[in-house]
């Protein structure tokens, strides 16, 4: 165990700084669920980002990336989050979809969906829920049928986030009449493809941050399923994996708001209940017990060792720390708590709001309960 | 940067784990109890053998010479048995306090020989009758002395394997050692608690594992029910979430600076919340059985229990970590930042 940063590693992190710092846009962007304006303003972030080739910054640079190890990319996390930039639109692309290629995609998959997704051009969502289909995912009843050379698609997804404005989706379908589990497979289809209908669903924010998807006899190339026909259902749960555990929450995130707390506290630790502060250095605590955990992660993955289980466990911590850390911002603001913020100031108000979609969405905390219970500590089913 | 444990250290917990898995087993933990006893001498002298009461000590002095957290790994194991020997206390604070400031000591060439610390910040001392050397903490001076020169009078713990005593003595009948670094040897303490606390907590989740799997109600293994799963999922995760902060704080101890005793107090806080969770998860998902002295359960809900309020409250420790997220950067880059004087 080391933990210090090697020169190589200082000298990165000084680089991803002064980049950031002459490309970071001043103004805070319009949130990319709020409108088509603020989706494509985050685009347009993307496509600068890989103009410094920092789309996606661990993948192998023939796919688009910058070939970094995870340290690097912590390092790279850690100052995004520092210099305030635009949180990523493409997140469930480059963040889930993008891992999951890597492991289970053809050299021709990658070479074709890979460096469009780094760079923006196109931008995912995930097509899995269905409307009796939420924690028992195995239940989904949309169709996929091989004809020739091309599946066609039907069936109704639900609850996909970014699928309001986004380019395509990557769903999980079944072949018809098939049994739970099997014979499900995982297939990538365009949103203007014809047959797709989507329709927005407003969040509790306001925004359209998910959509639900008909499709009605959509046709695409057998090209787009990954993996196996059948193997849909396994490397859902690899893809879940990443959701839960590394990629998706890095701790950056956690740690610069807990930073913007404890400065919250600072300016009005007088006008408030002085026992907020333990809660205040709790969410400190929190964050980096977080960032242990994932460099401790992180360097296991690159001494060879695998996600598991306990990526359930980082869902857990990360969904429940982030709602602490925002209810002691709300209770620090007291009676303002429930005023509207003003544009271009913190929005601890919506982020606490965001904060309670945390325990429900990729996969919710009690399914992830039930996982760790059987699966780490081998409880019967 | 590297998060990840050596292939020695490694080894060396798994030689712990065996050694106290075989010898320190709910068979012995009765027997104690039935004597009224907490102290093991064959245990002990299998534990020095091994060479893990001289661990922390210099080889100069008969040790071997490595760090906190190869130490941290074997006290992970000594929470997970409950340990009643005084293995932390004396290898993991009082032998290497003592070699800083008397590396002569006649103690210290005996590995068997038990050093007993009294810092000003706990009111009574563990296994002072039984030390070749106590040292107290006067005005942040170590005072040496041995049990027959001070008055020691027993006082019962709640945990039948704690041996502690209150302590008067006179500065006359001991020795002024100078000034010494409590504020390391506190920052040891909180770190080695830590580390057994997250041993106390994987055994309180693995014993409760164990009867849920057996014990069934409406037909059912209870451990097949989510309400009883979630209990033990959620303890899990928060030893999952408090062991690397452990190997942090071990790891950094010795910086000695505003960051690393902020982080022997966030791991001492969050590990041993951790234990009292699993323990009390423990005692739920037991039922009445949990509620009774025959399942060992409640040996690790009162080793928790001392371990907490020990080396500093959990009131104390925040503050800690208040005067260092209060005093210096905050903030993503700042998660292995030393201290600045000028922050």
């Amino acid at each position: 165990m080391n933990l210090t940063y090697t020169p190589e590693q200082d000298a990165f992190r000084a680089e991803v700084r002064a980049w950031l710092e002459a490309h970071v846009p001043t103004g805070k962007l319009e949130h990319f669920d709020a409108s088509r304006e603020g989706f494509e303003a985050h685009r347009a972030w993307e496509a600068t980002l890989k103009s410094g080739d920092w789309g996606m910054v661990t993948w192998p640079k023939e796919y688009g990336g910058r070939g970094l190890d995870l340290i690097q990319w912590l390092i790279f996390e850690e100052e995004y989050y520092r210099a305030g930039a635009p949180g990523r639109v493409n997140q469930n692309g480059i963040f889930l979809l993008g891992p999951t290629l890597m492991e289970f995609g053809t050299h021709e998959q990658k070479q074709r969906f890979l460096p469009p997704m780094a760079s923006g051009e196109e931008i995912w969502a995930q097509a899995w829920s269905e409307p009796q289909a939420g924690s028992d995912l195995a239940g989904v009843r949309a169709t996929a049928v091989l004809e020739g050379d091309e599946y066609v698609l039907n069936g109704h997804k639900i609850w996909s986030s970014r699928a309001a404005f986004a380019d395509w989706a990557f769903g999980l379908f079944r072949a018809p009449g098939s049994e739970r589990h099997k014979d499900m497979s995982l297939i990538f289809f365009p949103l203007d493809a014809p047959g797709v209908t989507r329709n927005p669903i407003r969040k509790i924010n306001g925004h359209v941050g998910f959509a639900e998807i008909f499709l009605d006899n959509v046709r695409v190339p057998a090209f787009n399923r990954l993996g196996d026909e059948g193997q849909g259902w396994h490397i859902c749960m690899a893809t879940a994996g990443f959701e839960r555990g590394l990629m998706l929450r890095s701790p950056a995130r956690f740690q610069e708001a807990a930073a913007a707390l404890a400065a919250l506290w600072q300016r009005r630790k007088n006008t408030c209940d002085p026992a907020l502060e333990g809660a205040v250095v709790r969410a400190h605590v929190n964050a980096e017990a977080y960032a242990l955990n994932i460099y401790q992660t992180a360097s296991r993955l690159m001494a060879g060792a695998k996600i598991g289980a306990e990526a359930s466990t980082n869902k857990i911590f990360w969904s429940e720390m982030d709602i602490h850390l925002h209810e002691t911002a709300l209770a620090i603001l007291g009676a303002e708590a429930e005023l509207v913020t003003p544009t271009g100031e913190h929005d601890w108000l919506d982020d606490y709001i965001f904060s309670l979609a945390g325990p429900i969405y990729a996969g919710s905390n009690e399914i992830q309960r039930n996982i760790i219970a059987e699966r780490m500590l081998g409880l019967p089913r | 940067m590297d998060f990840t444990l050596s292939d020695e250290q490694q080894m060396f917990a798994d030689t712990a784990r065996t050694l106290l898995g075989d010898t320190c087993t709910p068979d012995h933990w009765h027997k104690l109890m039935e004597q009224g006893a907490a102290f093991d001498a064959a245990r002990w002298a299998q534990i020095v053998e091994n060479g893990f009461a001289a661990l922390l000590l210099p080889e100069a002095a008969g040790g071997m010479g490595l760090g906190e957290l190869d130490f941290a790994l074997i006290a992970i194991e000594a929470g997970y048995v409950a340990l009643p020997e005084p293995l932390v206390e004396s290898a993991g604070i009082g032998a290497p306090l003592l070699a800083s400031l008397a590396p002569d000591h006649p103690a210290l060439a005996d590995p068997a020989a038990i050093i007993a610390v009294a810092p000003a910040i706990n009111p009574v001392v563990a296994n002072a009758d039984i030390a070749a050397a106590i040292v107290i903490e006067k005005d942040g001076h170590a005072f040496l002395t041995t049990p027959d020169k001070v008055t020691l009078t027993p006082v019962e713990s709640i945990d039948p394997f704690r041996r502690l005593f209150r302590i008067e003595w006179d500065a006359a009948n001991a020795t002024d050692l100078g000034p010494a670094d409590w504020g390391l040897a506190l920052d040891r303490a909180a770190v080695f608690a830590a580390a057994m606390a997250m041993g106390l907590a994987q055994r309180a989740v693995d014993l409760a594992v164990t009867y849920a799997k057996d014990r069934t109600q409406f037909g059912k293994p209870i451990g097949s029910y989510q309400a009883v799963k979630h209990h033990l999922a959620s303890a899990q995760t928060a030893i999952e979430f408090a062991r690397p902060m452990v190997f942090a704080a071990a790891a950094e101890v010795a910086h000695g600076d505003v960051q690393s005793r902020a982080r022997a107090s966030q791991a001492k806080i969050v590990a041993l919340e951790a234990a009292e969770q699993a323990a009390r998860a423990s005692i739920q998902v037991h039922g009445a059985m949990g509620y009774s002295w025959e399942v060992d359960v409640h040996l690790f809900l009162k080793r928790a229990l001392a371990l907490k309020q020990s080396w500093g409250t959990p009131a104390f420790h925040t503050s800690r970590i208040a005067t260092r997220v209060f005093s210096q950067p905050v903030g993503a880059d700042q998660t292995f930042a030393r201290e600045k004087q000028d922050a």
